[in-house]
Order: structure tokens, then C-alpha cells, then sequence
């Protein structure tokens, strides 16, 4: 397995005076698609939000491309090359598609080529290019939300949930933009309920309990193993399917 | 295909804009007029709500940035009005045979002075209120009302320590009394360079924020601030630059609205702030364009309602923000939130 572009080692976040990660422990290989599985209230949002500074660790060690970035300023993380799609999608709805794509390039205009290629993979951002996001459907707002995250290359993208509430026919759009981005060598990061859209993408796959990794292994691993699946998902399989 | 080719190519949808609010404005107009009678005290009166209208907006404009921005309820935004009042009259006073000269030249430039002058000096003591008073109270709305409320309370009493606790009279220049007769109808010349300035920061504050990066950063930053900061923008010292010119807004602001009293007290600021509080409420809390809309509402119930019926002119905005809020709960172009 190639070196880890992310190392998390018993990071622990608290929120107010909730312990909610509690020494999570968390390597992620570069140019890999990484899956964080896990039952609602595990950890997994916490894990990537004290990643992006978001939420301070209290305690542990956070690696990026051989930088600590544990308890840095939110904007520093990004500049580091980091990419953030939450879980809300985080649109600015008032701003136009065209605008919110304008601030998503930091380092001045959106490079022409680039768009072409985010157009191809989302062709609906084209055709709505001068509305306010806030009027996109879900789906769009999503595409957005990840167009926006990767409008600049970036080392790593951190992504959350990006199926919730999302009609199938646009998650077959998701898959195909996820997988241009694997073999463009994008780091990815992946939070994900959809346990086949996970095992569809995933190349190594982490699963969360209590906030704690209690296992990780090759996805491939995971997804021929029903029994281990049952054992890590619990009850929540049958929804992840 | 390069990116303007997209742009141009990609150019098919607009947003379709919601209009019914700006109708209320011309509305009140046109209601008050058979309620008024005479129309020439008609016009009086409402181009006296513009100009009253654009100065309030002037004040309120920074302040419903700064809220949208950060969350920031910021009570002492009144110090900067007065202080930026009285640092004005400061420059005008001994600049009296400016102000007393008939060149309408000699006016402007004492008032240009003036207004420089105050805008910067509310624009430094805006740094220093940020850093001093608002940074170390982030996030936390209780601690805000009550140390920037303890903030304008000792910038009246320092004014009264500067200047003096009596009333000060603010010298008009002497092109500005007056009015400019158009058949029956006398339009006062002070109202009308108050309705061009209102207009002129209106106008900028468009450009800046439909038109530049940072504009756009302000937008977005009101709507969801974590999101900025994940792009990559420290928003911090965005919001340090939007304090900073709201406070020295506030400035001119003041400035405009001492000249249209001509007379002026410590606590012109204060005074002035239960009608800036109910315009950013009525306008939809971070929106600029709610609150020029709801600066010109609020000065055309007060100045109709103070002709037609005197004794409800006090709680006739009051009754006004009742009235939009039941209809809009969320102010009239309420902001995106996350």
C-alpha cells in the first residue's frame, strides 16, 4: 500500500461536554478512495470536521503530507490542499452557481479546461451556470457542493455523505465522477451510509464505532464478507444496502 | 472551449427576482397622497422620508453586515454615529467662512473635509471596538448586547469629556439651506444631496458586492461563514474590514444626520438606533438591499404617520415591523442560512 497522505493517531475531539472521538486512529494511502462506515452517531462527520479544523482536537495527532495540521485554522487546512464537502453540502445559496464555482477558485479564475472536465462530469451546473444554487434541487446542490470542492486540484478531498437524500439515477453520476477522480489520483476521503455505493468506489475502508476505528481493511475484503459486514454495520446493513 | 465561450454558452437561466416587496414602497406613497390632500405638502413629506431614509440606511447598512457576517450584535454601532458627528462638527467649525461663503465649492469641500474626517476616525475607532470589546465576545450574544451596549455608554461619556455635555449646534453650509422650487413643490436642498448620498453608498455597496471577490466573500460569508473558511479565506480579517467600514458608514451616517438636525448631543447615536435596529430587522437581518428597502419604509410611516396622525408617529414603526414580520417572518429578503 502506497505511504498515507493522512495519518490520525488517538485523536480525540470534544463538543461542548460531549467526548465524541475518543483516540481515533486513522491512516489514509495516497491516491486511494478511502471509506468511513459506520452506525449514525459514531464519529464519522466529527472525524472529518476536526480534520478541516472545524472542531479542534482536545488531544492527538493529525498528519497531512507530512505537516501536523491538528488544532491549525480552518483556512490553513484548506490552503494545505484540502477539499471539504459537508454533510449540508454548504452551498451559498444567494450566490449563483457561477459565483459560488468563482470562490471556490482561490487562486484566481476557474481554469477554462478544468470546467470543461467538472462540466462533463456534471453537465446540470452548465445549463443552470447563472441561477442562485438555492433554487438547484438536492442532487444539484450536491454537484455543486463537489464541483466547488474540486474546481482547484486538490491533495485530498474530504467528503460526506454525498448520497443522503439523493434520487439513484444522480448517485450513478456521483459514482462516475468519483471514479474520474480516482484516476486523476485524487486523494479521497469518503463518509458514506450507501454501503453499495461505498463498496462500488472504495479501495480501503474504515469503520467507526463510539468513536473509535475498530477496523480497517481493503474494501474488497469488506464487501465479500456479509459476516463481517454484519458484525461491524449491525443492524444498520440492511439500510447501508 | 474556452471559459467565456461557457460562460456565454451556459448563460440560460436567471433567477427570477422577488419584486412584491420593493411594490410596498410606492404602495405608501400613493395611499398617503389622497390621505395627505395637498400635494405639495405630499412631496414635501416624502422626498423628507428619502432623504431621512437614505441617512438611515447609510447607518444601519454596516451594521446589518456585521451581524449577517458574524453574528455580531453590536449595540455600540451608536457611539460611532455620534463620534463620527462630533468629529465632523470639529472640522466645520473653524472652517466657518467656508460654511458661510456663498461658493457652493467652499461648502462642499468644508463638508468633504468634514466627512473624511469623520469617516476615518469611526473607521480607526471601529478597529479598535473590534479588537478591544467585540473579539474576545465571539459567539456569544449575551456578553455582545451587554459589553458593546457598556461600550456606547462610555463613548457618550467620553464625548462629554471631549466636547462638552451641553447641545452643539452642526453648522449647515450656507449653499445647502433652502430649497430649490419646482412649480408649487420646494424640495430642501440638504434632503436632496441626503438622498444622492444614500443613492451614491447604495449604489457602491452593489458594485462592490455583486461585482468584486471580496463582495462576493462578504455574501457568502453571511450565509455560511464555516464554508469560506473551508475554501480557504480567513474570514476574520474580512470581518475586521467590514467593521471598519460600517463603523466609518455609521460616521458619515451621523455625520449626515446631525447637519439634517442642526444641532447635536452625545446622544444623537442612541437616539437614532431603535429606528436602525428596526429597518436591519424589517430589511431581513444581513441582507443590503432589505435594508435600503426597509430604511425607506421606515421613514415614510414616520414622516406620513407624524402629518396624519402625530399621536401613533411613535409606534408607527413599531407597528410597521409587526406588520412585515407577520407577513415575512424572516425580514423582507431574508438571507440564505446554512
Amino acid at each position: 500500500m502506497s505511504e498515507p497522505i493522512l495519518n490520525l493517531q488517538g485523536v480525540h475531539t470534544h463538543i461542548g461536554q460531549y467526548h465524541i472521538l475518543q483516540g481515533v486512529d486513522l491512516v489514509v494511502p495516497r491516491g486511494a478512495l478511502t471509506v468511513l462506515l459506520g452506525r449514525n452517531g459514531a464519529g464519522k462527520t466529527t472525524t472529518l470536521r476536526t480534520i478541516m479544523g472545524l472542531w479542534p482536537p482536545s488531544q492527538g495527532t493529525i498528519t497531512f503530507d507530512g505537516q501536523a495540521i491538528g488544532g491549525r485554522a480552518t483556512p490553513d487546512i484548506a490552503r494545505a490542499g484540502i477539499g471539504y464537502v459537508p454533510e449540508s453540502m454548504g452551498v451559498f445559496a444567494d450566490l449563483t452557481v457561477a459565483e459560488n464555482m468563482r470562490l471556490a477558485a482561490r487562486l484566481g479564475a476557474p481554469d477554462a479546461a478544468r470546467l470543461d472536465w467538472i462540466f462533463g462530469l456534471f453537465p446540470a451546473l452548465k445549463r443552470f451556470w447563472q441561477l442562485p444554487a438555492g433554487l438547484l434541487s438536492g442532487g444539484q446542490k450536491q454537484m455543486l457542493s463537489i464541483a466547488r470542492a474540486i474546481v482547484e486540484p486538490k491533495a485530498l478531498l474530504l467528503v460526506d455523505e454525498p448520497t443522503k437524500g439523493i434520487a439513484p439515477a444522480i448517485i450513478e453520476g456521483m459514482i462516475t465522477a468519483f471514479n474520474e477522480l480516482k484516476r486523476e489520483r485524487t486523494t479521497i476521503l469518503l463518509v458514506e451510509q450507501n454501503f453499495r455505493f461505498a463498496a462500488s468506489l472504495g479501495d480501503t475502508v474504515a469503520v467507526m464505532d463510539d468513536g473509535r476505528i475498530v477496523h480497517r481493511s481493503t474494501m474488497q475484503a469488506l464487501a465479500a464478507d456479509s459476516e463481517l459486514q454484519a458484525r461491524l454495520l449491525g443492524l444498520s446493513l440492511a439500510a447501508h444496502q | 472551449m474556452t471559459t467565456t465561450s461557457i460562460l456565454a454558452a451556459a448563460d440560460l437561466s436567471k433567477a427570477p427576482r422577488d419584486l412584491l416587496p420593493v411594490l410596498i414602497a410606492p404602495i405608501m406613497v400613493l395611499v398617503a397622497l389622497p390621505l395627505v390632500g395637498s400635494p405639495t405638502t405630499w412631496v414635501t413629506l416624502t422626498v423628507a422620508a428619502l432623504a431621512m431614509g437614505m441617512m438611515i440606511f447609510v447607518i444601519a447598512s454596516g451594521l446589518t453586515l456585521i451581524f449577517g457576517l458574524m453574528d455580531v450584535l453590536n449595540f455600540g454601532h451608536g457611539a460611532f454615529i455620534a463620534i463620527g458627528a462630533y468629529i465632523a462638527m470639529t472640522v466645520l467649525v473653524p472652517l466657518s467662512g467656508w460654511i458661510q461663503s456663498d461658493a457652493l465649492t467652499l461648502n462642499l469641500a468644508a463638508l468633504l473635509l468634514a466627512v473624511t474626517a469623520a469617516m476615518v476616525g469611526t473607521g480607526l475607532l471601529g478597529w479598535c471596538f473590534e479588537r478591544v470589546i467585540v473579539r474576545p465576545v465571539y459567539g456569544q450574544h449575551l456578553k455582545q448586547i451587554l459589553i458593546t451596549m457598556g461600550g456606547l455608554i462610555v463613548a457618550e461619556q467620553l464625548i462629554h469629556v471631549a466636547w462638552g455635555g451641553d447641545q452643539k449646534p452642526m453648522p449647515l453650509p450656507n449653499g445647502l439651506r433652502g430649497a430649490i422650487t419646482i412649480g408649487d413643490f420646494a424640495l430642501e436642498k440638504f434632503r436632496l444631496l441626503a438622498v444622492a448620498v444614500g443613492l451614491t453608498v447604495f449604489t457602491v455597496m452593489q458594485l462592490v458586492l455583486n461585482r468584486t471577490k471580496v463582495g462576493l466573500l462578504i455574501r457568502a460569508g453571511v450565509e455560511n461563514r464555516e464554508m469560506v473558511e473551508a475554501l480557504g479565506y480567513r474570514i476574520r480579517q474580512l470581518f475586521v474590514g467590514v467593521f471598519v467600514a460600517g463603523s466609518a458608514l455609521a460616521g458619515l451616517g451621523g455625520t449626515m444626520w446631525a447637519l439634517y438636525r442642526e444641532t447635536l448631543t452625545a446622544a444623537i447615536g442612541g437616539d437614532v438606533m431603535v429606528m436602525v435596529f428596526i429597518v436591519i430587522i424589517i430589511g431581513g437581518l444581513g441582507s443590503v438591499g432589505g435594508c435600503f428597502l426597509g430604511a425607506i419604509l421606515v421613514a415614510l410611516m414616520a414622516n406620513y404617520t407624524g402629518y396624519l396622525a402625530p399621536k401613533i408617529a411613535v409606534a408607527s414603526n413599531i407597528l410597521l415591523m409587526v406588520a412585515i414580520l407577520m407577513w415575512r417572518p424572516q425580514g423582507l429578503y431574508p438571507v440564505a442560512r446554512r
